[in-house]
């Protein structure tokens, strides 16, 4: 099988998934767009381990890691946005700027 | 000997230091400490004077540029100890003077210590034998006549008059700088004996700068034209100053320093040419602006123009030995004309001559001592004013026949502008001997206060005038002795020539320039007293605006050189505080503002900052890859 | 051009369809939905490359457990249902960029790296194999993945808690 069949699926997800991230205004739609990124990342590993076919069988052990990592990420990352969701009532990006720098009039 | 000679110099510099630590209020110890120090100095000069020369080889090194060396010595040839002596007694006549005439005044320390520490310059630039440390000396003079004329701290005219002194000299003091630096790089070595004997060794272009140059200095403190202007204003000092600094001693060191280096001026005639041309210009332009003025002691500061013109003049025409022996008659009469004008002013209170008259009876000490020295300054026989001025012509006849060591033509125009001047002089002297001493004495105006301006050293209550106290009195007795005798000193040629490193030359009056002279002051001296008889108690000259106002040269230099320079120190300010000011404050503004325009950056969003980060992570990764 | 390379094709265009209506649909519902699309293509492509422990693993935690959770969180977020116009927001253009720029610099880097490779599936990647390596040579990540586990779990349970320390609410 050409190798760069799934090495090109993976950049290609990947792109979409930072796109999504970038562009997307409801906090679980970015998440989702994470995941994209991570889905990624797995077909990288599992193709490089096909290909190298080493002892340990890291990449595809890595895969299994990863997986288990991105639902705890999701998880945490779900109850914060549920937070904000509770303090704030809204989650779109776009809205949530209590970070920024206070223009001039705001800080007088 | 040397050490005499350092403690000649020595000993008023730290009278000056002591008296600058003294506390204002101990006038006594000032008085007691500059007068005793002044007085041993004058002791110990009389005792270098008369003792053998020393040939000056350079001394204590002060301070070696590389190839240029500074040293610190002594010259203790004839010329420098004549004139030191000379330099000493008049600053002792003046220190002893101030006791009474600057009684009462409440900084006397500190002029006392000023007026020793410029003693101590003027000795430094008679005797000194290197030219940087002739420089130093210079140029503390400039400063103590700076701060001397500034003395009197609530006179509205003191403090610019003494800024237009030092501002003028200074220009003067720039060429003389550039002059010595000219020499002793060309040369390489600043030490004057050095400077005499390679001065032949230049390329005549530089030293005739540089002479040129010194000749600028000379006429900045000299007070010729045209940096002449500061000298009748520094009148608003006090008089003893007057009669130390701006008569016998330091408008006098412009002449010194030309006798001294005359070797050097010598070899091209160029730089002798100019002085002689500026000494015609002066001589007249002093003697006729004496005519226009109502003030006394104006009209003795324009004599003295005149009168150091004629000791230019006589350096041009290579008469050097009649220069240096007019310096010396023209300091003792100078002197006492002054510290006489003083004594006047003491007792009348009042500076215009219109204000005055009919002294002769009331101030007869007075009056004796300054018809003494007014005949020395016209001329007349036998006070030393006729021998040194008629020296001065006779050098000046000697040239215009060839005999003399420029062109011709210098020695033609001094000589006429020297005669001319002899009548103007005695027209100015005579209607100032007539006008404060004879004809109706008005009343002095007791109602109004004039204060310390013009002599404290008066009784408080109903003005009377009369002789000012015997501390007063002696020093004008003690100046009319040489005003009278000095001139006998030349007759021989051993005596006073030899002792100017002239032996050979005796300077005795040539009979056809000695008539044609007294003819001309006997006609300046018919005019005056013909006009006075007419009309008694008024001016006998007419005032003619051109001639008070000194034909408006001031006005001139104030046009031309003040003006534009305010102009200048406006624009630099204002550029000053415009732009580098404005740089300064730019940049911290500039800062605020890049820092405003920055923090919009901080948009608070979340993709925004995540856009950053990914766009740039692309972008390092082509550019690793690329380059 | 093998069978598998077909197949592995045919996935991974499912897969990246998907993908962009993922991220390009106004539903978030739907988006949630294409997202279990995009699951099981990679599954599937996981399947054609022999790694089967993989790709069960993936149907069962991400199709099974994050896509469920991630529409609780649509719903406790009250995201709207139903088409809705707010669903991207101003950065778009920008991201547009991004993500064009991303994709040409990968796969090109991509292309160029392995334009001439080629793999032999010939080793599937069992549960047994797997198995055997993970609890051999990755035993300690794998205990450290369970307390990380655990930390997520708490924290989670911890940031969603009611108000903390006032009267009444524990």
């Amino acid at each position: 099988m050409h190798l760069a069949l799934p090495v090109v699926l993976a950049a290609l997800l990947f792109s979409i998934g930072v796109y999504g991230v970038l562009a997307r205004r409801n906090a679980v739609l970015v998440l989702m767009a994470i995941e994209l990124m991570l889905n990624a990342v797995n077909i990288n590993l599992v193709a490089f381990d096909v290909w190298l076919r080493d002892t340990l069988h890291a990449g595809q052990s890595l895969t299994l890691f990863v997986i288990a990592l991105a639902a705890a990420e999701v998880g945490i990352g779900l109850a914060i946005v549920l937070q904000v969701y509770r303090l704030r009532a809204t989650v779109a990006i776009d809205d949530l700027d209590q970070l920024a720098e206070p223009s001039p009039e705001e800080r007088r | 000997m040397t050490t005499l000679g350092w403690l000649v110099l020595g000993l008023p510099f730290a009278a000056a230091v002591v008296g600058f630590l003294l506390p204002q209020t101990a006038t006594r110890s000032a008085q007691v400490l500059t007068v005793s120090a002044t007085g041993v100095a004058t002791v110990l000069s009389i005792i270098v004077a008369t003792g053998a020369p020393v040939a000056g080889k350079p001394g204590v090194t002060l301070a070696p540029f590389g190839t240029l060396t500074v040293h610190a010595g002594l010259r203790l040839d004839g010329l420098a100890t004549i004139v030191a002596v000379a330099v000493c007694v008049v600053a002792l006549l003046v220190q002893f003077y101030s006791i009474a005439y600057l009684a009462g005044d409440d900084a006397y320390p500190r002029y006392a210590a000023q007026v020793s520490l410029f003693t101590a310059a003027m000795l430094d630039v008679v005797l000194a034998a290197d030219l940087i440390q002739l420089l130093v000396g210079w140029e503390v003079m400039g400063i103590c006549s700076y701060l001397l004329i500034g003395h009197y701290r609530d006179l509205p005219e003191a403090r610019p008059a003494a800024v237009k002194a030092f501002l003028v000299t200074r220009v003067g003091d720039v060429g003389f700088l550039l002059g010595v630096l000219v020499l002793g790089v060309g040369i390489g070595s600043f030490d004057i004996g050095t400077v005499i004997a390679h001065a032949g060794s230049m390329p005549s272009g530089t030293l005739v700068t540089a002479c040129l140059l010194l000749l600028l200095g000379v006429a900045g403190k000299s007070a010729q034209f045209p940096l002449h202007t500061w000298l009748p204003d520094a009148m608003a000092g006090p008089t003893p100053i007057s009669a130390l600094i701006h008569a016998a001693t330091m408008v006098a060191a412009g002449i010194y320093v030309v006798a001294r280096l005359y070797p050097v001026f010598r070899l091209h005639t160029v730089a002798l040419a100019v002085l002689g041309v500026v000494a015609a210009i002066t001589m007249l332009l002093g003697a006729l602006a004496a005519l226009g003025q109502d003030d006394l002691k104006r009209v003795l500061a324009w004599s003295t123009v005149s009168q150091i013109a004629y000791m230019s003049g006589a350096l041009a025409v290579g008469a050097p030995v009649a220069a240096t022996f007019h310096l010396l008659t023209h300091a003792a009469f100078k002197a006492l004309l002054f510290l006489a004008a003083g004594c006047v002013l003491n007792a009348t209170g009042e500076v215009l001559m219109s204000s005055m008259g009919g002294l002769r009876r009331r101030l007869p000490i007075t009056f004796w001592t300054m018809t003494c020295g007014l005949a020395a300054l016209v001329g007349l026989p036998p006070t030393s004013g006729f021998f040194s001025k008629d020296a001065v012509l006779g050098g000046a006849w000697e040239a215009a026949r060839g005999h003399g060591g420029g062109p011709a033509w210098v020695g033609w125009l001094v000589g006429v502008a020297g005669l001319l001047t002899v009548g103007l002089t005695a027209a100015y002297a005579t209607r100032l001997w007539l006008r404060t001493f004879f004809g109706p004495a008005h009343e002095p105006a007791a109602a109004h206060e004039t204060g310390h301006a013009h002599g404290p050293g008066h009784v408080h209550g109903p003005w009377v005038v009369r002789e000012p106290c015997w501390i007063m009195t002696v020093p004008l007795i003690v100046l009319a002795v040489p005003t009278v005798l000095l001139g006998f000193a030349g007759l021989r040629s051993s005596w006073l020539p030899a002792r100017l490193d002239a032996p050979g030359v005796a300077v005795h009056p040539t009979l056809g320039i000695a008539l044609v002279s007294l003819a001309l002051s006997a006609g300046g001296i018919a005019w005056v007293v013909l006009a006075w008889r007419r009309a008694p108690g008024t001016d006998p000259v007419p005032a003619l605006p051109v001639l008070t106002r000194a034909f408006y040269l001031d006005d001139v230099q104030d046009a031309v050189i003040v003006r534009p320079y305010r102009l200048l120190a406006r624009i630099v300010s204002a550029a000053d505080a415009g732009l580098v000011d404005g740089a300064v404050e730019g940049s911290g503004a500039g800062a605020g503002m890049l820092s405003r325009r920055l923090s919009r950056l901080q948009t608070g969003n979340v993709q925004f900052y995540a856009t950053g980060v990914l766009a740039a992570a692309v972008l390092l990764a082509v550019a690793a890859v690329l380059l | 051009m093998t069978a598998q390379d077909v197949v592995f094709g045919l996935l991974g265009v499912i897969a990246l369809g998907s993908a962009l209506l993922v991220v390009t649909t106004r539903n978030v519902v739907r988006a949630a939905l294409w997202l279990v699309v995009t699951f099981g293509a990679v599954a599937g492509c996981y399947l054609v490359l022999t790694a089967e422990l993989v790709a069960w693993v993936q149907v069962l935690i991400y199709i099974g457990a994050i896509v469920v959770l991630l529409l609780f969180g649509v719903m406790l977020t009250r995201a709207p249902i139903g088409p809705t116009d707010q669903v991207d927001s101003g950065n778009r253009r920008v991201a547009v960029l991004v993500g064009l720029a991303t994709a040409a610099m990968l796969v090109t880097l991509v292309l160029q790296a392995f334009h001439s490779t080629y793999v032999t599936l010939d080793q599937p990647g069992t549960a047994s194999l797997l198995g055997a390596a993970v609890f051999r040579s990755w035993v300690l990540p794998l205990e450290v993945l369970s307390v990380l586990l655990l930390t997520a779990l708490v924290g989670a349970i911890t940031l969603t808690r009611p108000t903390v320390g006032t009267a009444g609410s524990r």
